[in-house]
This record gives structure tokens, C-alpha cells and sequence, in this order.
């Protein structure tokens, strides 16, 4: 499965479009890792165990999107877009979509 | 008693301001020192915003990457910019913040389109979403865009040469076809 964010995959054809294609998963991140990230907010900087834990997410969504493109026979997604939101304090939805394609 | 209480209170406050911004600076300086000398490092990797790479008569192998970072504030910047949204202003302490993470997500995205051999990035997208939490205040950055590995000569066998055979007389098919005529 090819993914990219273009329009095109550079020196392929596109011989059909199967529409779009998505993915997405609801995460909230646990206590422990809350208390540390207050802690970790005393003095700044990066929150590693976020950081793992929306790459994590991210890549669910992406593995989601990308098994309904094999479902619908597509080996490649063309123009693909994550969107974050944060749904209510301490959960967050991440969202993959693309166009599904078959190329040659 | 209250007295006392308070403070207590005062002195944890001013505790808090100073290991926030004693250890925050250090912890600033030393990032920008890792993300200059990364950045060197990872120059000849070119990040474009463009939608299609500048040599459109060449054939890629096109990937999808991303670089994402979480970081937070210190207790002494979220004081400074409380104030600071009295006043109104340049908060200077949040655009440092914001700018060490979006140029630590960037190189993220340049090492894992490294590892795949990439030239090139084309299409970098931004995105940046605040996290809300008791007592947080963090915000993701994430970058991401589609890493090109040039095909041909040097190329690992197999996909390579498949797409290259495949691609040899029709780079036209893209919109981004060159402007030279047949």
C-alpha cells in the first residue's frame, strides 16, 4: 500500500478511484501519565508519553484507513489528511482520510 | 494560622516560578543547541511545500511520513503568559515553545523519510491542536508530507526497475507534466 499526501504518485497512473477511504480512533490517555505530564509542566518541554501515545493512535488510524482501502482492492491512497480534535478533557480523536486508487 | 497558610502558598508559588524558569531555559537552550546541529545534519534533505517535487521527469517512490512532538510549558511561561493576556502582545515565551516543537517535528519527519532513503519531502502540512487537561497546558505539532526515494540507477532492484519500465514514457500522466512538448 502506497500512501502519500499528493494528488499523484510521481511517475505511476492512476488506472481507478474507489473514493474515499478512512480511519479513526478515540484515545484517552491514562491517569498515570497525566499526573506525570502535571509534573513534567513545572518546568516544560516535551511529553514524551504523549507524544508515543498520539503516534500510537495516529498510526491505528492510519492502519484502519488503510484496511479498508485493501478491502475495497484499492494498493494505494492518494492525498492523505490527518485531523486531531480533542473531543472532551483527556480524550482525543484521530482521523486519517484519503482517496483510495488503484495504480499500476 | 491563615497567614501562615498563605504564605506557604506564596513560597511554593514563587518556588514553582523559579524551577520553571531556571530549568525551562536550560532545558530551551540545550533543545535549540540538539535542533541546530540536527538541522545541519539533515540539510541535504530538502522539505518542500510545493505539491510536486521539482523534477517531474524523474520517477520516485513516493511515502507518506510524519514528526510529531508534544510539548508543554513551564510553570514560569504559563504565569508570564496569563499576564500577558491582560496586557495584550507578543508572548514571547509561547512562540519559542511553539517554534522549538514545530522544528523538532520537522526533523522527526526528515529521519524517518531518511531511513527510507528519500531525497525529498513534497506537501508539508502543519497541523498544531492544544491538549486539553487538569493542569496541562500542551499542544501537539504534527508535520507530515510525502517522502520521495528516487528510482533508477542505485535503486534497490526489485521495485525499482518494475516502476521504472513502468514510468519510462508517460511522466505525463500527472497534472505536473512537463512543459516541454513531445
Amino acid at each position: 500500500m502506497i500512501l502519500t499526501n499528493i494528488e499523484l504518485i510521481p511517475g505511476k497512473r492512476v488506472v481507478r478511484h474507489l473514493g474515499l477511504v478512512q480511519g479513526s480512533t478515540v484515545r484517552a490517555k491514562n491517569v498515570g501519565r497525566d499526573i506525570l505530564a502535571s509534573l513534567k509542566n513545572i518546568v516544560g518541554g516535551e511529553l514524551k508519553g504523549y507524544t508515543e501515545l498520539l503516534n500510537e493512535a495516529r498510526e491505528e488510524a492510519t492502519s484502519r484507513m488503510v484496511r479498508q482501502a485493501e478491502a475495497a482492492g484499492a494498493n494505494a491512497i492518494l492525498n492523505v489528511r490527518f485531523s486531531t480534535s480533542s473531543i472532551t478533557q483527556g480524550a482525543a480523536e484521530l482521523f486519517a482520510y484519503g482517496t483510495a486508487v488503484v495504480v499500476e | 494560622m491563615q497567614t501562615a497558610l498563605a504564605f506557604g502558598e506564596l513560597i511554593i508559588f514563587v518556588v514553582l516560578m523559579a524551577v520553571g524558569y531556571v530549568v525551562g531555559r536550560i532545558a530551551e537552550a540545550r533543545h535549540y543547541a540538539s535542533i541546530k546541529t540536527r538541522e545541519r545534519l539533515l540539510q541535504r534533505l530538502t522539505v518542500f511545500t510545493s505539491r510536486f517535487p521539482p523534477t517531474v521527469s524523474q520517477s520516485f517512490d513516493a511515502s507518506l511520513v510524519t514528526g510529531c512532538t508534544v510539548v508543554s510549558q513551564d510553570y514560569f511561561k504559563s504565569v508570564a503568559a496569563a499576564l500577558y493576556s491582560i496586557f495584550g502582545g507578543r508572548v514571547r515565551s509561547y512562540e519559542s515553545l511553539l517554534d522549538r516543537a514545530r522544528r523538532e517535528s520537522v526533523l522527526r519527519m526528515k529521519h524517518s523519510a531518511m531511513r527510507r532513503g528519500a531525497s525529498m519531502i513534497i506537501n508539508v502540512k502543519f497541523q498544531a491542536v492544544a491538549i486539553p487537561g487538569r493542569g496541562i497546558g500542551a499542544v501537539e505539532i504534527l508535520a507530515y508530507g510525502t517522502a520521495l526515494r528516487p528510482l533508477g540507477a542505485g535503486a534497490s532492484a526489485g521495485v525499482g526497475a518494475d516502476a521504472d519500465t513502468g514510468a519510462a514514457g508517460r511522466d505525463g500522466a500527472g497534472p505536473a507534466s512537463r512543459a516541454r512538448p513531445a
